[in-house]
C-alpha cells in the first residue's frame, strides 16, 4: 500500500532535484526554466497527497491555481528568454554577467 | 465551510476596490489598442484616474471593522485599507515621475501603465489575503507584472539580463514559499490563516517540527521577495539593470505589500510560532543592516547604492516585526510607509536628472546639483537625510519607533547594533550631499522636466519633512490600524 510518506518523499526528491538544477546548472537558461517548473510540480505532488489523505478538497483547488500560474510564469519566462537571446545571442548561464559590482 | 447544496452569493462589498481596479485595467487594456502612439497620454491619464477612483472607493468603504468574505479568504480591515491607500498614492507618484523618462526612451506605451495597474491589483489582493491561496495569487500577479516590466526596455542588454535574474530567483522564492505552504497545509489541514493559527496550538512535538520546516521555507520565500540578506542577491542587479522608471516602481509600493504579506503569514497565520520565527528574523535583520549599509559605501552607481540602502531598510523593518508586539507591528508599518515615500522621492530625483540618451545613475551625475538647481538639491538633501535617519525628517522617527519597540521586548543589544549600522550608513548618504553641495558640476545643462513632476516631487520631499516635524497623525493611524 502506498502511504502518504511515499508521496511526500517523492515530492521532496523532486523539489531537491529542481533546487539543485537551479544552483548547479551552468550551461543553459532553458534548464533553469525546466527546474522552476519541476519545483512547482513537486509542490503540487505535496498538495495532492495531503489533500487526498486529509480528505480536504482545498489542496486540490490550490493545485489547479498553481498549474495556471505556472503556465503564465512559463510564458513570461520564455518571453524574457527570447529578448535575452536577441540581445546577447547566447543563453549560456555563464554569459549572464554584465551586471556585477 | 459552505455547504455544497446551496450557493450563497458572497459579500462583495469588501472587494469592491479590487473589482474596480480589475475592471478599469481591462478597459484601459482595450482602450489602449485604439489610442495612437503619440496620444498615449490618454492611457496615462486613465491609469491615474483608476488609482484615484480606487482610493475614493477604499476610503468611502472604510468602516474600521474587520470584514471577511469569500469563505474567509479575503479580508478588509483597517490595516489593509491604510496600506492600500498608500499603495495608490505612491503608484500615482511613480506614474507621474516616470512620464518624461519613458517618453525620452520611447517606452511611453500602454504596457508600463497596464502592468503597473495589474501589479497594484496584485498588491491589493496580497494586502487583503486571508488564505494562503489568495496570498499566493496576489503575490504572483504582482511578481509576474514586475518581471515583465523589468524587461520592458527590450533592446537593453542590462534590462533583459536583470529581468532573467529576477525571474529565476523570484520563481525560486515562490517555489520555496509554496513548498512551505504545502507543509503547513498538510500539518494543520487548512489553508485559512485563522484556522492554521488555531490548529498550530494543538500540535504535538513531531508535528511541530514539520510545521517549523514549513515556516522556515515560507520565511525564505518572503525574505527573497523583501530582499533581506542572505536572499538579497537579485536586488542590486535588478535595481541597476531595470529602466529607472521600473526601478522606481519595484522599489516603492511592493514594499508595502511585502510588509502586509509578512504580517498576514507570520503574525496572523503563524503567530503562535513567534518564538521560532523571531530568531530567524533577528539573524536576517542584523545581516541585512550590516550588508546593506557596508556594501552601499562601495557603490558608484546610485541605483545600486539605493538598492543596498533598501536592503538595510528592510533590516530595520524586520526589527519592528520581530518584536512581536502591537507596538512593534505599528512601528514596522510606519517604517514601511515612510520608507516607501522616501524611496519614491529618491528614485524620482534620478528620473528628474535623466534626459534623452542620458541616465543620471552614477554618483558623479549628482555633482554640483546645488548650482544647477538649488531647490532640487535641497529636496534631495531632505530625502537623503531622511533615509539616513537624521532628525527632523521622518526617517528619524521611523527608526526611533522601531528601535523603541525592540528595546521594549528586552532586545537592547539588537537596538544598539541597529544604531551602529545606521551610523555607518549615514556616510554614504552624506557623500551624495557632499557631491551636490561642494563639488563642481560636470554636466551643466538645465533640468528638463515637466511642471507636474516638479510639483509632486517637491511635495513628496516636503511631505517627508512635514511628517518628520509632525509624525503624530501617521503614527496614530498605524497604531489604530494594527489595533
Amino acid at each position: 500500500m502506498i502511504s502518504m510518506s511515499h508521496f511526500l518523499i517523492l515530492g521532496a526528491i523532486l523539489f531537491c532535484i529542481s533546487v539543485a538544477g537551479i544552483f548547479l546548472n551552468r550551461k543553459n537558461v532553458i534548464i533553469l526554466l525546466m527546474a522552476v517548473e519541476l519545483m512547482l510540480l513537486a509542490v503540487n505532488m505535496n498538495f495532492v497527497a495531503f489533500s487526498h489523505f486529509l480528505g480536504d478538497i482545498a489542496g486540490q483547488v490550490f493545485v489547479f491555481f498553481i498549474l495556471t500560474v505556472a503556465a503564465a510564469e512559463a510564458a513570461i519566462g520564455l518571453a524574457i528568454l527570447v529578448v535575452l537571446f536577441r540581445n546577447r545571442r547566447s543563453i549560456n548561464v555563464d554569459d549572464i554577467n554584465s551586471l556585477n559590482g | 465551510m459552505m455547504s455544497t447544496s446551496s450557493f450563497q452569493t458572497p459579500n462583495l462589498l469588501p472587494a469592491v476596490p479590487e473589482m474596480f481596479v480589475l475592471a478599469a485595467t481591462c478597459v484601459i487594456l482595450l482602450a489602449d489598442l485604439f489610442v495612437r502612439d503619440d496620444k498615449k497620454v490618454i492611457t496615462y491619464l486613465l491609469s491615474l484616474a483608476t488609482l484615484v477612483g480606487a482610493a475614493i472607493l477604499t476610503i468611502t468603504l472604510h468602516t474600521g471593522e474587520t470584514v471577511r468574505t469569500f469563505s474567509g479568504s479575503f479580508v478588509s480591515d483597517p490595516m489593509g485599507d491604510v496600506l492600500k491607500v498608500f499603495v495608490y498614492l505612491v503608484t500615482a507618484a511613480v506614474f507621474v515621475y516616470s512620464r518624461s523618462y519613458l517618453i525620452a526612451r520611447n517606452l511611453f506605451k500602454g504596457e508600463f501603465f497596464i502592468l503597473g495597474l495589474f501589479g497594484v491589483l496584485g498588491m491589493m489582493v496580497l494586502i487583503s489575503a486571508h488564505n494562503m491561496l489568495t496570498l499566493y495569487l496576489g503575490l504572483e500577479l504582482l511578481s509576474l507584472s514586475m518581471y515583465a516590466m523589468v524587461a520592458l526596455h527590450r533592446d537593453s542588454i542590462n534590462a533583459t539580463e536583470a529581468a532573467m535574474k529576477y525571474f529565476i530567483l523570484g520563481a525560486l522564492a515562490s517555489g520555496m514559499l509554496l513548498y512551505g505552504m504545502s507543509l503547513i497545509y498538510g500539518i494543520t489541514g487548512s489553508l485559512d490563516l485563522v484556522e492554521i493559527n488555531a490548529a498550530i496550538k494543538s500540535l504535538d512535538d513531531s508535528q511541530m517540527m514539520v510545521a517549523g520546516l514549513g515556516m522556515v521555507l515560507v520565511i525564505v520565500g518572503m525574505a527573497f521577495k523583501l530582499g533581506a540578506v542572505p536572499f538579497h542577491m537579485w536586488l542590486p542587479d535588478v535595481y541597476h539593470g531595470a529602466p529607472t522608471a521600473v526601478t522606481l516602481y519595484i522599489g516603492t509600493a511592493p514594499k508595502i505589500a511585502a510588509f502586509a504579506m509578512v504580517m498576514r503569514l507570520l503574525v496572523e497565520g503563524l503567530g503562535d510560532m513567534h518564538v521560532q520565527w523571531q530568531e530567524i528574523l533577528i539573524i536576517m535583520a542584523v545581516l541585512s543592516m550590516a550588508v546593506g549599509n557596508i556594501i552601499a559605501i562601495a557603490q558608484t552607481n546610485i541605483k545600486r547604492m539605493l538598492a543596498y540602502s533598501t536592503i538595510a531598510h528592510v533590516g530595520f523593518l524586520l526589527l519592528g516585526i520581530l518584536a512581536g508586539t502591537a507596538e512593534g507591528y505599528s512601528s514596522a508599518m510606519f517604517y514601511a510607509i515612510t520608507y516607501t515615500l522616501m524611496a519614491a522621492g529618491g528614485f524620482g530625483m534620478i528620473l528628474l536628472l535623466s534626459r534623452s540618451g542620458f541616465e543620471a545613475d552614477r554618483l558623479e551625475d549628482f555633482k554640483g546639483l546645488s548650482e544647477r538647481s538649488p531647490w532640487f538639491a535641497l529636496m534631495m538633501l531632505i530625502l537623503l537625510l531622511s533615509m539616513a535617519g537624521v532628525p527632523p525628517t521622518v526617517g528619524f522617527y521611523a527608526k526611533l519607533a522601531v528601535l523603541q519597540s525592540v528595546v521594549g521586548v528586552g532586545l537592547t543589544w539588537l537596538a544598539v547594533l541597529g544604531v551602529i549600522f545606521s551610523i555607518i550608513g549615514v556616510f554614504y548618504y552624506l557623500r551624495v550631499i557632499k557631491l551636490m553641495y561642494f563639488d563642481k558640476p560636470v554636466d551643466t545643462s538645465p533640468l528638463e522636466t515637466t511642471t507636474d513632476m516638479r510639483i509632486i516631487l517637491s511635495a513628496n520631499a516636503l511631505g517627508i519633512l512635514y511628517l518628520g516635524l509632525m509624525p503624530g497623525s501617521l503614527l496614530a493611524l498605524c497604531v489604530a490600524a494594527i489595533g
